[in-house]
């Protein structure tokens, strides 16, 4: 495999409220920070994670090309999935030996709509989606197939909204209470752009993190057909990304519901010693289609500042769990 | 870096945005999924079966495990099933299938290897578990949806049944005597000559030796409270919340008689208060109980208690 580095990474200010800016007006300081932070202002493949129906509007990522000028014309693609799978296409991309460097980048706003019912409409369209079967509900049916201890997953929102508080870009959000619980992540709007380099280009940085290994493994959509306990999906991503081959000093886990934290942290088969979240994670700050790809540019971020050797990111797709990232990131080759 | 918090200024312009599809989105279903949603529509469920001989219900054109096609076998499965995870609703949104609190639940229907997502209609969460049998509670008008299963709702387990009958009662004997003293304002008492014992109220039998009591005591309208409970819950016999009911042995009985003790503060009833029975005028008394309004404090010292 070719070796791949994340050198720059930015993400927007979060906010649990609309503040008026349009996606590209969110996207455009993020992007403008990314080329300041790689040196670069052209990319040979770009590649965008975002969701129409966030907007409610077809090919609304088009639009987010104006944040960074496709003129001359630029290479680029788009995933309707999680900027983070944005980033596994711009890696694959990279494989190819022709370009060094791709620009990442994933966007969404939540607060125009109800996303608990804008993901019905990602769902099974013929069983599950003429349910009204909402995100609270799949979710719910996932926690009480885990079985997991409530006391267990109240520290979890605890330590993640204290963590959320110390970040910057996260929200500012209270220690939970019985009428604000938190177990499930909070409306949030957000942006997060990463740059990859390979090639000659890596020489270039001091400071980077190497995509030691990266794989995606998918299960079935309907829930009926598998174990909702676990995520074999992430057990076998992790497994393909090499996670078990050394230490993990932190991973950060795409985690949209407290439960889901002991499933994946059972299936990437983190110790107890690996600081999980420590950005806040998405309980602190869930900007859909930006999240996934803030978990791989926070654990590059303490790779590349020295804060941790080798990090774990992971970002999820589907209801439950149903299709898993994970990439190792370090500090050594 | 950041970005700015705020638009200021324009921040209040908003315009409301509605994606939808007029009429519904037309999907064509295959021949799997439109096998089992006509089946649906005739009031069956159908799984498919795959190459290793599993059956998957609701049917997908592809085993999930292995990728395989499946086969052209369609099987009935169910109708009833058995929950296997639940997740209990308490405030329906508004696209949900019931306007009422229910349970999303995966249902392996008889004769399935997969699980069906549908709906479980049960009064109250603590009527669902796991392993719980349900079954399909049909729309009279099915179009072939997902939804011509309105939801499932648990096997009859129980019934309610209505228990009433109605009774003429007779105080008896002893009672009778008894009443008809209080009618006239006095307790009458029978006293044991074998055990020297005198038992409030009047009976016929000792109920210590057994002997047949002969001789008939009146004793005090005064007595002292030996135990009593302060009653929270409303009782029609009793004039307020909460009230105080108490045992009183009556001056000269040897057994204490349950009444209830007023025009006191709860709080200051005590364990060996004197209190005297208060009686409602003569005019109005009746051979029942009634006739004593309560049991009210004399204001006399309290009285030591044997025991």
């Amino acid at each position: 495999m070719r070796e791949v580095a994340i050198v720059a990474f930015a993400q927007t200010v979060h906010t649990d409220h609309d503040t008026g800016l349009t996606e590209p007006e969110l996207l455009h300081p993020v992007i403008e920070e990314v080329r300041a932070k790689s040196g670069l202002r052209h990319f040979g493949f770009t590649c965008s994670g975002s969701c129409d129906y966030l907007a409610g509007a077809p090919f609304s990522f088009v639009s987010a090309l104006d944040a960074l000028g496709a003129w001359p014309p630029i290479s680029e693609s788009h995933v309707e999935m999680d900027g983070a799978f944005a980033l596994y296409e711009a890696w694959v991309r990279l494989q190819h030996g022709d370009v060094d460097s791709a620009l990442v980048y994933g966007f969404g706003k939540t607060s125009m709509s109800d996303l608990r019912e804008i993901m019905t409409l990602q769902l099974d369209p013929y069983y599950l989606a003429p349910l009204g079967l909402d995100q609270i509900s799949f979710a719910g049916l996932q926690a009480s197939a885990r079985g997991a201890d409530r006391a267990e997953l109240d520290t979890i929102v605890r330590r993640s909204r204290a963590d959320g508080r110390d970040n910057p870009y996260a929200l500012d959000l209270p220690d939970p209470t019985p009428g604000d619980d938190g177990h499930a992540a909070p409306i949030t709007d957000g942006a997060a752009a990463v740059v990859l380099v390979a090639g000659d280009l890596l020489a270039n940085y001091p400071r980077l993190a190497y995509i030691t290994g990266i794989a995606h493994r998918i299960e079935p959509h309907y829930l009926g057909m598998r174990d909702l306990a676990r995520s074999a999906s992430a057990a076998d991503a992790a497994a393909a990304a090499g996670v078990g081959k050394g230490p993990v000093d932190v991973a950060e886990l795409h985690t949209q519901f407290s439960h889901e934290e002991p499933i994946l942290r059972e299936a990437l088969g983190l110790p107890a010693e690996t600081v999980i979240n420590p950005s806040g994670g998405p309980l602190a700050a869930n900007p859909v289609m930006a999240t996934g790809l803030i978990r791989v540019g926070e654990a590059a971020q303490r790779v590349m500042d020295g804060t941790a050797r080798r990090a774990v990111a992971h970002a999820t797709s589907g209801p439950c769990l149903q299709h898993n990232l994970v990439a190792v990131l370090s500090s050594e080759v | 870096m950041t970005v700015p918090s705020d638009v200021t200024g324009n921040s209040e312009l908003t315009a409301t945005h509605v994606l939808e599809f007029p009429g519904g989105y037309t999907r064509t279903t295959g021949p799997v999924i439109g096998r089992f949603l006509t089946e649906l529509r005739d009031g069956r469920i159908v799984g498919v079966r795959t190459a290793d001989q599993r059956t998957l219900v609701p049917p997908l054109e592809y085993d999930p495990h292995t990728g395989d096609a499946v086969t052209e076998e369609f099987v009935q499965v169910g109708p009833a099933g058995t929950v296997a995870e639940w997740v209990w609703v308490d405030s329906p949104r508004r696209n949900h299938p019931l306007d009422r609190p229910f349970a999303w639940a995966t249902i392996k229907l008889d004769g399935a290897d997969t699980a069906l997502v549908h709906v479980v209609d049960a009064e109250n969460p603590k009527a669902m578990r796991a392993g719980l049998r349900v079954r399909p509670r049909w729309r009279a008008e099915r179009v072939g949806q997902i939804t011509d299963i309105e939801c499932f709702v648990p096997d009859v387990t129980k019934i309610v049944s209505p228990v009433r009958a109605e009774y003429t009662l007779k105080p008896g004997r002893a009672l009778t005597r008894f009443l008809e003293g209080v009618r006239d304002g006095v307790f009458l008492a029978g006293h044991c000559a074998t055990c020297d014992k005198v038992y409030v109220p009047y009976r016929l039998a000792c109920p210590g030796c057994g002997s047949l009591i002969e001789e008939e005591r009146q004793v005090a309208d005064t007595g002292t409270i030996t135990t009593f409970a302060i009653n929270n819950l409303p009782d029609p016999r009793a004039p307020q919340v909460p009230f105080v009911s108490a045992y009183i042995l009556l001056d000269g009985a040897d057994t204490p008689m349950i009444a209830l003790v007023g025009d006191v503060p709860a709080h200051e009833v005590r364990q060996g208060m004197r209190v005297r029975a208060v009686w409602v005028p003569e005019s109005e008394r009746t051979l029942a109980m009634s006739n004593i309004k309560w049991f009210a404090p004399t204001g006399e010292p309290d009285a030591e208690l044997e025991n």
